[in-house]
């Protein structure tokens, strides 16, 4: 247990009595939760703590966060509290949940409740490619050894599809079932299709401003910062993009996440791009894997091509482009596909988008623009023609027909998974399966060989199948 | 050290200047104090507003109104940008307290350069009892102990606050939520984490002329 996620194993609490199924209290089951996010009286409270179905534990003790696990010292702050008179510590790396403080306790739930256990809980039609089933398969034996598993799938292999063999078995099981994900725009793309392929089960989403608060739901879809709100809740986790931010560099998210899990469950991870450190495990045996090294549609992915711009960087600080990269562009231009074209700053995007919008219908885009989510509608209904991006749409987002340019990709912002995952951009749709992908820089980078290498790779494994 | 703010860490630059100078630590990030941004002077005169030298509408708005000549004039030390309203929602709302060493030393000298000389008592806008045990700090309460003064409590407030959840003109119809408890003698500087509108601190202010004192002033993080 834990392989994965070299954390400090978190704390363990006393036996709880299981909360009956029929209890009005299941609805708080494997909660983590501060008193004023509890919406019971002092009365009932008391009550559950002496049935031993609520443990209250200190928030704050030698110096860690009893919610998070933060345990670094510029991590926690003081304040004058009214509340108790002192100058009170609290957590800041979790304060964005809501204040945890040292005056105030923490509350578990008890977690070993029965959930429903469904016949026949999914209502999807569609069909699984070889990859899928297999990666399927994999998934389904996990979940009955409770055991650990890593599913390194391509940028558009299909992975939701290829979980719903799995948590069909995990609900016919009564099984409880969190997918949990860094981004909240996957919470949001992923409550609708779980709802409509399960559509008599219990679902719910829950992230930051959602409108659902209570997750008390047998298949819970969530962002990974929710898990600091439950405690040995799931028996099956599955962690979608264990390699993007803000997940894959937090350990106090992963140590959430374990958390989160049962002592005995099934811990699934999704990546098209695992760390080092993953794939080091995953070689010396430590850590199972399954790959689906195709897309969903059968064609390969896109191989990027390297394109020397010597002058790149002396053009960009002027806010120009060197000529070659502006006739690869007007090139482009000439075809059908829409250009996504990846800036190395919000800067260098705003400059290249103003240089472009005289000859072009163009606009920006980075992680702070008010207008991010318009701008990518209009993009997607075909309003622009080229959309120049930071780093912010290297995933997650599909536009059916795009050809990818990346501009300075030797910028340090530009990593071997930023550049798999931006490469992946193209190519989506069965209709135009090979979008074209151009790194444009001042010199090849072991992150672009690496990126470059890495597509080949799993092009060669998914011919071989 | 840490940046205050996003927590990376914040190297301290070692040469002989700063070696010699003993320049006060960096609590603040590149990154970050960049994304901050202080208000140019000079702004509108009587708020701070910090788009053009010239009495600002809402200004001349107010010298119109019923509240004409209540407040001298607002002092602001940033402008209140999408980023200080994120850091204003997490240091008030999510009660993040520490941001607050984010904001004191640019907020420091701002009020040095504006009341130096002045003899003056600093007022702090009280909060009612509910809101507050919800926070467990006043704000405003906090931002006069970090400009190395002690607040003094004028005021009380009559009901509930739901002030943010109307508009602004109902705002200003409104009737004044405050009254005084205490007798002021000499000019007053109000001290509050925003001026949006501008209606609180005219409330207070009110109350204040009305009972004698010779001059009001505010002084707030944000505008
Ligand atoms: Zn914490
Ligand atoms: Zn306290
Ligand atoms: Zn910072």
């Amino acid at each position: 247990m834990l392989h994965l996620f070299n954390v400090k194993s978190p704390h363990s609490h006393p036996q709880l009595s299981p909360i009956p199924s029929n209890s009005p209290y299941k609805q708080l089951s494997g909660r983590l939760l501060t008193r004023n996010e509890i919406p019971l009286d002092e009365n009932e409270l008391q009550q559950l703590i002496q049935h031993e179905y609520v443990y209250k534990l200190p928030s704050i003790t030698s110096n860690r966060c009893g919610r998070c696990g933060a345990d670094e010292s510029h991590l926690f702050g003081h304040f004058p509290h009214c509340v108790c008179g002192c100058s009170c510590c609290y957590c800041r790396n979790c304060v964005m949940m809501g204040r945890v403080t040292e005056c105030e306790s923490l509350y578990i739930f008890s977690s070993c409740t029965a959930f429903k256990k469904h016949e026949a809980p999914c209502n999807w039609e569609g069909n699984l490619t070889i990859g899928q089933q297999n990666a399927a398969e994999r998934i389904i034996s996990s979940i009955k050894r409770k055991e650990e598993l890593l599913v390194w799938a391509v940028c558009g292999a299909g992975k939701t599809e290829m979980l719903f063999p799995g948590i069909t078995y995990a609900l016919r099981q009564g099984l409880r079932i969190c997918i949990a994900t860094p981004r909240t725009d996957v919470v949001r793309e992923l409550l609708p299709r779980l709802q409509s392929a399960f559509a008599d089960v219990d679902i719910q989403g829950l992230y930051g401003d959602s409108e659902e608060k209570l997750g008390s739901a047998q298949l819970l879809i969530a962002t990974t910062h929710q898990l600091y709100r439950y405690t040995h809740a799931f028996d099956v986790v599955i962690i979608d993009e264990i390699d993007a931010f803000p997940f894959h560099n937090d350990k106090s998210l992963k140590w959430a996440a374990s958390r989160a899990a049962k002592k005995a469950s099934a811990q699934i991870y999704l990546t098209a791009t695992p760390r080092k450190e993953e794939k080091k495990r995953i070689r010396k045996k430590q850590l199972s894997a399954v790959f689906i090294p195709s897309r969903f549609h059968g064609h390969p992915l896109p191989v990027p091509k390297l394109k020397l711009t010597p002058t790149l960087r002396s053009r960009l600080s002027k806010g120009a482009l060197p000529s070659s990269i502006l006739s690869h562009i007007s090139n482009q231009r000439k075809g059908k596909r829409q250009l996504l074209l990846f800036a190395s700053t919000i800067q260098s995007a705003e400059n290249i988008a103003s240089l472009l919008s005289l000859h072009y219908s163009v606009k920006s885009v980075h992680a702070e623009d008010p207008e991010r989510a318009d701008k990518i509608n209009s993009f997607r209904n075909l309003e622009i023609d080229i959309l120049v991006t930071t780093t912010i749409l290297e995933r997650g987002v599909t536009f059916p027909s795009v050809d990818v340019f990346v501009i300075d990709a030797g910028h340090q912002v530009f990593d071997e998974a930023a550049l798999v995952q931006i490469s992946g951009r193209a190519g989506r749709s069965p209709d135009d399966p090979d979008g074209r992908v151009i790194f444009f820089h001042i010199g090849k980078t072991e992150a672009m060989l690496e990126a470059q290498a890495a597509i080949e790779k799993m092009n060669l494994k998914a011919k071989k199948q | 050290m840490r940046c205050i703010i996003c927590f990376s860490p914040v190297l301290p630059s070692v040469d002989w200047t700063t070696f010699l100078t003993l320049q006060k630590p960096v609590k603040v990030c590149l990154q970050c104090s960049d994304k901050l941004s202080g208000i140019e002077e000079p702004g509108c005169p009587q708020c701070g507003r910090a788009d053009g030298a010239e009495v600002c509408y809402d200004c001349e708005r107010w010298e119109r109104s019923e509240y004409a000549g209540v407040l001298t004039k607002n002092v602001a030390v940033f402008s209140y940008n999408e980023f200080a309203k994120e850091l204003v929602a997490r240091w008030k709302y999510r009660g993040d307290f520490t941001l607050i060493e984010a904001f004191t030393e640019a907020a420091q000298k701002k009020y040095k350069n504006h009341f130096h000389s002045m003899e003056a008592d600093l007022a702090a806008i009280p909060l009612s009892k509910e809101r507050l045990w919800e926070r467990g700090f006043n704000q405003s309460e906090a931002l006069i102990t970090q400009l190395g003064a002690s607040p003094l409590s004028f005021f009380k407030r009559k009901g509930s606050e739901k002030q943010s959840k109307k508009g602004r003109m109902e705002r200003i119809g409104g009737e004044n939520p405050f009254e005084l408890i205490g007798k002021p003698e000499r000019p007053v500087i109000l001290v509050d984490d925003i001026y949006t509108t501008g209606m609180t601190v005219r409330h207070l202010g009110r109350l204040l002329c009305e009972a004698g004192c010779p001059e009001v002033y505010s002084f707030t993080l944000f505008r």
